[in-house]
């Protein structure tokens, strides 16, 4: 039942947008706990008492090195096998923002090439890496709403049953979606690994035009997943839009929620 | 020592026009491109430097992104070593220029590095960092040093090489545990005086002598610490001497004549806590007591607000002092055992288009202050995780030597959780950053005015922040109030330890020893030790037993803490160093020793010969079309939009922001305040609204009538959104000149008068305040600036209010009279006319707001927006554009018989008013609501897209909203 979900939301030195987070797990019906870092270390909290992982928002270890590089390190070297062993059963991790981040630099999104992988191949993985989260085009932190699409045919199939856009802020400096080669690009999308892209109001792809499109992401990319579809990053925070009144425009449309009841929906299936 | 030197760059060389384009505005056309490298410096504590392998897990997991970059790794320094050029070619010349911190300035990344190679396997690592520019171009040597200088390096905090620069690896300094001893027997006052200058002390005459009669008493020298600690906790910034002294106010007229004289004992006392205590308001918690103001929200929660300045280090650091302005003002909140939940800022700047050698020597360009303190506030409030949601930005001349930075912050804390007695035998324990030689003297700093020869001297006062170790502070300590591990607790800021310490134990008295103090580097004295205000520290009074939980929170958050001593009960502070004391004073002394200033000031009534309006009417060439006044208001930098400034604050974390900065279809009309919803109260429909009311054009011409106008706008402005007027609080923060001068204290007296009166008229409480002085330039004052703050409870978070107008159709009214107060407007700024009348109280404003609120609470009002700057013409522009809707308004209704000229009803900037958009269905309720309230109904909401004015319906002006919108958005410098 879906009431017991319990769900990990981690915190790492920085976190910041966890509580919102917590806030839309527990409203889409599951039961969120916020666990440090730390707490995972030394093993006082394991990954597998959860049934779903939240990377949420915020500036972990303050993105000195770049967004998320810090956390994708901790995830990598203290981690591994447990998350990967996570994310081999088939429950739902989200990464929002610097979660997603996190996500693409560990290489834990969109997954290693092949299935070859092998956890001593780690670094091998992360500098064969093709994919990444830059700077904006603008080149400064930017926070305004935006419209998301699900991509049609993508591999996170409980995406289908949101069907309207998603409306809900983004705030971030570097959420510029960025692939090493066109063929990467293509390889992306005939793999069913968009998740998401900008479009305006209407549904309609923003096809690179600011503010629709808020970073220069390419092929207006706001979120991508896994091949199994399990792991799902996002640069977007549908967390901020889980009650109609916080909608800017009013209205009832475009809740963030719905993304998180379709993911707690497979966990709990 | 051997060092490694790893450069990363975009692969693509990603260019930077931002530098570029300001290179143009200094005068440097020929620079033709500009790009960065991040340079990474490695070295180790072994002998041994990394070897290839580790390098390339470094460069793999940390340092250089597979997909955007490129790097490459030499050793250094690197070669051919050349100062400037580097390979020269016969078409296009390519410089470097290398800007890393200065020594003693917390590199951030390198620290994040060395943790992350310990993770990976790779001790001792040692890194610091550095950013190259590469630039293209014909340049001289000059233009290469005023480029690194002007544009790409501050001397504040940094240092520049021409080719590549060297390394620092933290400091080298051995420790030093000197402490001097400073006689006074016998002085002088002038050599006192000499003293004090020297020592940057900030102390005058009288308060010289009373130390030196101090210790020619107990008969014997003061130490350096104790100096030092004396000068601190009397300095302005910490005991605010002008707003406690007793004043002599002489009140002259016009000609000169005495019209009254005043002893006012204590502005403070006088007319601020007055004015709090006599409106007397139940749900206030605390009011001029903590370190926040502090309300009742709901039945489990209060508020906690406070706005700080950080105005001289923004002049000279405008990064670091922005930063470390919210950093600070967010500490006062936890402070008072709150989690911060919201920021707000305001700023003032001189014109962003001055140019460069109209700029006096000694100051950065006003465009370049404002570009650091926007990515400052940004940097930082984003980072806690912060919405900053509410402020304003004044342009004006007047700020071209003192920019104001005023930081707010908001807070949520359980009733009662807040404990504020330390006990006997309590341990006072420090958390959070570390302590450097960063920020000695900034209090005292602060009290002192700027002179071109500031940026060199004051230099250590200026700090960069750091909010990841800030957001540790708030975590710790909302995990240690719940757990009620702490007696007290206070934030360290001016003054550090000296007195955040010798505050918390004015009671008790304290025993510390300071070679506890967990420090960046060595070498620092004492005194240093004692006095620096390195960010991010806080301390707590401990009962002993409750330390090891403490610990436990602390290694779980990450949070460095330290025991430095006791709360004592013998009523001395007594500071150690290894054991022997370095400073030995009776609390009493230190906190009632202070002489209580005398002070003069004098204010003189305006001339009443000032020009009329129709006599500068009748002077003009030629009367300027209301039309064209309009799209000059609009596309004046004070009223034109500041989107782009706001767009690089998130103001949406938390999820609670339910009225944003920004509103309308949209989503890019001006806002009058914001309204959040704390995350944990989503059970009840209680909200709270933050605003602000500013208006230094006023004060120049009146600062009595700025004060009331700051209140009513800061008032009128929460009502807009639907705050109730019966639960507003407010809160103070001047900014003014050196008060030492009768003609600038005269004036701050006035405004303090108008405080006192418009809060009671408002029956509305100052719960905190905060004076910024000696705001001065090589003696040239900022206008005397007065910014209100108001948080205010919004009962009903389903019927709050924005500005854009919502549906063609629709009545608007406008609320309160127009007057012919056209004194300080902007109106008379734009025809350089300095007489007019300034707007005075409305009569009976409570009222007024009560109704309109009542209309509010009963759904009957659509939109509403609060007049202001540019009277009703720009609030219904405003309305206009942020709803994409036109309107069709005849102002005969809002004239009064002897507004003769239009220029009245449309540019006027009396107090009172607001303007409210109602459905032809709910007016004839609307106006029973009203009844007893000066109203007049306008005109009507239409779809022509299209301003349309008439006086007694004789048209007078159209605008669309097209040129609305490009004066109104157009107008932003990037």
């Amino acid at each position: 039942m879906a009431m017991n979900l319990p769900v990990l939301i981690l915190h790492a030195t920085g976190t910041n947008r966890d509580a919102e987070a917590a806030r839309a797990c527990e409203l889409a019906g599951a039961s969120p706990q916020i666990v440090h870092i730390n707490q995972l270390r030394r093993g006082v909290r394991r990954f597998s008492e959860f049934g779903m992982l939240v990377l949420p928002g915020g500036f972990s270890y303050g993105d000195a090195l770049g967004a998320g590089v810090r956390q994708a390190l901790d995830l990598q070297v203290f981690f591994h096998e447990e998350l990967t062993h996570f994310i081999a059963t088939g429950k739902p991790v989200l990464g929002i923002c610097n979660g997603f981040q996190t996500l693409v630099k560990a290489g834990l999104l969109p997954g290693y090439a092949d299935d070859g992988e092998s956890p001593s191949a780690i670094q091998q993985s992360v500098s064969r890496r093709d994919v990444t989260l830059t700077h904006n085009a603008r080149n400064c932190f930017e926070c305004r709403w935006v419209h998301l699409a699900v991509e049609q045919g993508t591999r996170a199939g409980c995406l289908a049953q949101l069907v309207e856009p998603v409306f809900c802020p983004v705030a971030h400096g570097e959420g510029n979606f960025q692939v090493s080669s066109r063929d990467t690009l293509e390889r992306l999308e005939k793999d069913g690994l968009v998740a998401f892209r900008y479009v305006d109001s209407d549904g309609v792809p923003a096809a690179g035009r600011y503010p629709l499109n808020p970073n220069g992401s390419v092929a207006d990319i706001a979120g991508i997943c896994n091949r199994a579809g399990n792991v799902i990053g996002l640069m977007p925070h549908p967390e901020d839009h889980v009650d109609p009144i916080q909608n800017p425009l009013g209205g009832s449309e475009g809740l963030g929620l719905s993304l998180f009841r379709a993911m707690i929906g497979i966990a709990s299936d | 020592m051997k060092i490694l030197r790893i450069e990363v760059a975009n692969r693509h060389g990603q260019e930077e026009h931002r530098i570029t384009a300001a290179a143009y505005r200094l005068g440097i056309d020929s620079l033709r491109s500009c790009s960065r490298t991040n340079l990474y410096f490695l070295t180790s504590l072994s002998s041994q430097l990394p070897g290839p392998a580790h390098i390339e897990k470094l460069c793999a997991f940390l340092l250089v992104d597979p997909v955007t970059d490129s790097a490459r790794v030499v050793s250094h320094p690197p070669t051919p070593r050349v100062s400037g050029a580097v390979q020269p070619q016969a078409e296009t010349t390519n410089y470097v220029i290398e800007v890393a911190l200065r020594q003693g300035v917390t590199d951030v990344a390198a620290r994040v590095l060395e943790r992350g190679a310990a993770e990976l396997g790779i001790d001792h690592l040692v890194a610091a960092t550095a950013t190259q520019y590469r630039l293209t171009g014909e340049l001289s040597q000059d233009d290469l040093h005023r480029l690194a200088q002007d544009l790409l390096c501050n001397d504040t905090i940094e240092r520049y090489s021409l080719g590549a620069i060297e390394p620092l690896f933290g400091h080298s300094s051995v420790a030093r545990d000197h402490v001097e001893q400073i006689p006074l027997t016998g002085l002088t006052e002038e050599e006192l005086l000499d003293c004090s200058r020297n020592r940057l002390l900030s102390l005058d005459a009288e308060e010289m002598r009373e130390i030196q009669s101090f210790y020619d008493e107990i008969g014997r020298h003061p130490t350096d610490v104790e100096l030092e600690t004396l000068a601190q906790t009397w300095s302005e910034h910490c005991v605010h001497k002008t707003f406690k002294a007793d004043i002599a106010f002489t009140r002259r007229s016009a000609g000169g004549e005495a019209i009254s004289f005043d002893e006012i004992q204590g502005l403070l006392r006088n007319y601020i806590q007055a004015a709090t205590q006599k409106v007397n308001r139940p749900w206030v918690r605390s009011a001029f007591v903590d370190d926040a103001g502090i309300i009742e929200f709901d039945d489990q929660f209060d508020l906690a607000f406070k706005v700080e300045t950080h105005n001289h280090p923004s002049a000279l650091e405008p990064f670091g002092g922005a930063n470390t302005g919210i950093g600070g003002v967010v500490r006062d909140i936890i402070a008072v055992s709150a989690r911060p939940i919201a920021c707000t800022d305001v700023l003032c700047f001189g014109p962003q288009d001055l140019p460069s050698r109209e700029l006096p020597s000694g100051l950065l360009h006003p465009a370049r202050v404002k570009e650091g303190v926007v990515a400052g506030i940004g940097d930082y409030g984003n980072k806690l995780g912060l919405p900053t949601v509410n402020g304003a930005v004044i342009y004006d001349s007047g700020y071209l030597g003192n920019p104001l930075v005023f930081c707010g912050a908001v807070g949520l804390l359980p009733k009662g959780s807040h404990p504020t007695q330390p006990q006997q035998g309590d341990r006072i324990v420090v958390l959070g950053g570390r302590t450097g030689r960063d920020g000695i003297h900034g209090a005292t700093f602060s009290s002192a005015e700027l002179t071109q020869d500031t940026h060199s001297e004051s230099g250590s006062a200026v700090q960069i922040g750091d909010p990841i170790t800030e957001k540790g502070l708030i975590e710790l300590v909302e995990a240690a109030r719940d757990k009620r591990l702490y007696n007290a607790i206070t934030d360290c800021g001016a003054g550090g330890l000296s007195s955040a310490v010798g505050e918390m134990g004015e009671a008790l008295g304290v025993d510390i020893e300071l070679q506890d103090v967990p420090l960046k580097y060595p070498g620092l004295t004492p005194w240093e030790i004692w006095l620096s205000e390195a960010q991010e520290r806080m301390v707590l009074a401990v009962p002993p037993a409750h330390l090891p939980q403490l610990q436990e929170l602390a290694d779980l958050w990450e949070v460095e803490i330290r025991d430095l001593g006791r709360f004592s009960g013998d009523g001395w502070l007594r500071v150690h160093y290894d054991g022997r004391a370095v400073a030995e004073l009776p609390m009493s002394f230190l906190h009632d020793g202070l002489p209580i200033p005398q002070r003069t000031a004098h204010y003189r009534e305006p001339e009443p010969d000032l020009p009329t309006l129709q006599t500068v009417l009748e002077n003009v060439h030629s009367q300027p079309e209301p039309r064209d006044l309009l799209v000059r208001m609009l596309s004046h930098p004070t009223i034109a939009s500041k989107e782009r400034i706001v767009r690089t604050y998130d103001h949406e974390v938390r999820g609670g922001t339910l009225v944003r900065p920004f509103v309308g279809p949209h989503m890019d009309g001006p806002s009058d305040a914001a309204v959040l919803k704390p995350i944990g109260t989503w059970d009840h429909h209680r909200a709270f609204a933050l605003s602000a009311g500013i208006n230094p054009l006023l004060g120049k011409r009146d600062s009595y009538a700025m004060a009331v106008s700051a209140v009513d706008e800061a008032f009128r402005n929460a009502v807009s959104v639907g705050a109730d007027p019966d639960q507003i609080a407010i809160l103070d923060n001047f900014c003014w000149g050196n008060p030492t001068f009768p003609d600038r204290l005269g004036a701050l007296v006035r405004a303090c008068q108008g405080c006192y009166d418009a809060a009671v008229t408002y029956n509305t409480p100052f719960i905190s305040g905060k004076d910024s002085l000696y705001n001065e330039f090589e003696g040239q004052p900022i206008p005397g600036t007065l910014l209100i703050s108001a948080l205010g409870i919004v009962p009903d978070m389903r019927r709050t209010c924005t500005s854009n107008l919502k549906q063609s159709g629709n009545h608007i009214f406008i609320v309160g009279e127009t007057c012919e107060e056209l004194g300080g407007s902007l109106f008379s700024q734009l025809l350089q006319w300095d007489g007019g009348d300034p707007p005075t109280m409305p009569a009976e404003p409570l009222m007024r707001y009560r109704a309109v609120h009542a209309a509010m609470q009963a759904g009957l009002v659509r939109s509403c927006h609060d007049l202001s700057e540019g009277g009703l013409a720009v609030a219904l522009a405003e309305m206009c554009l942020g709803g994409r809707l036109g309107a069709a308004v005849d102002i005969g209704a809002a004239n009064e018989s002897h507004l003769t000229h239009p220029y009245v009803p449309l540019f006027s900037e009396s107090n009172g008013r607001l303007l409210l958009e109602v459905t032809p269905a709910d007016r004839a309720t609307f106006e029973d609501i009203m009844s007893d309230i000066p109203l007049a109904l306008i005109g009507t909401v239409t779809d022509s897209q299209m301003i349309s004015v008439a006086i007694d319906r004789q048209p007078i002006f159209d605008l669309s909203l097209d040129e609305i919108l490009s004066a109104w958005k157009g107008a932003e410098t990037a």
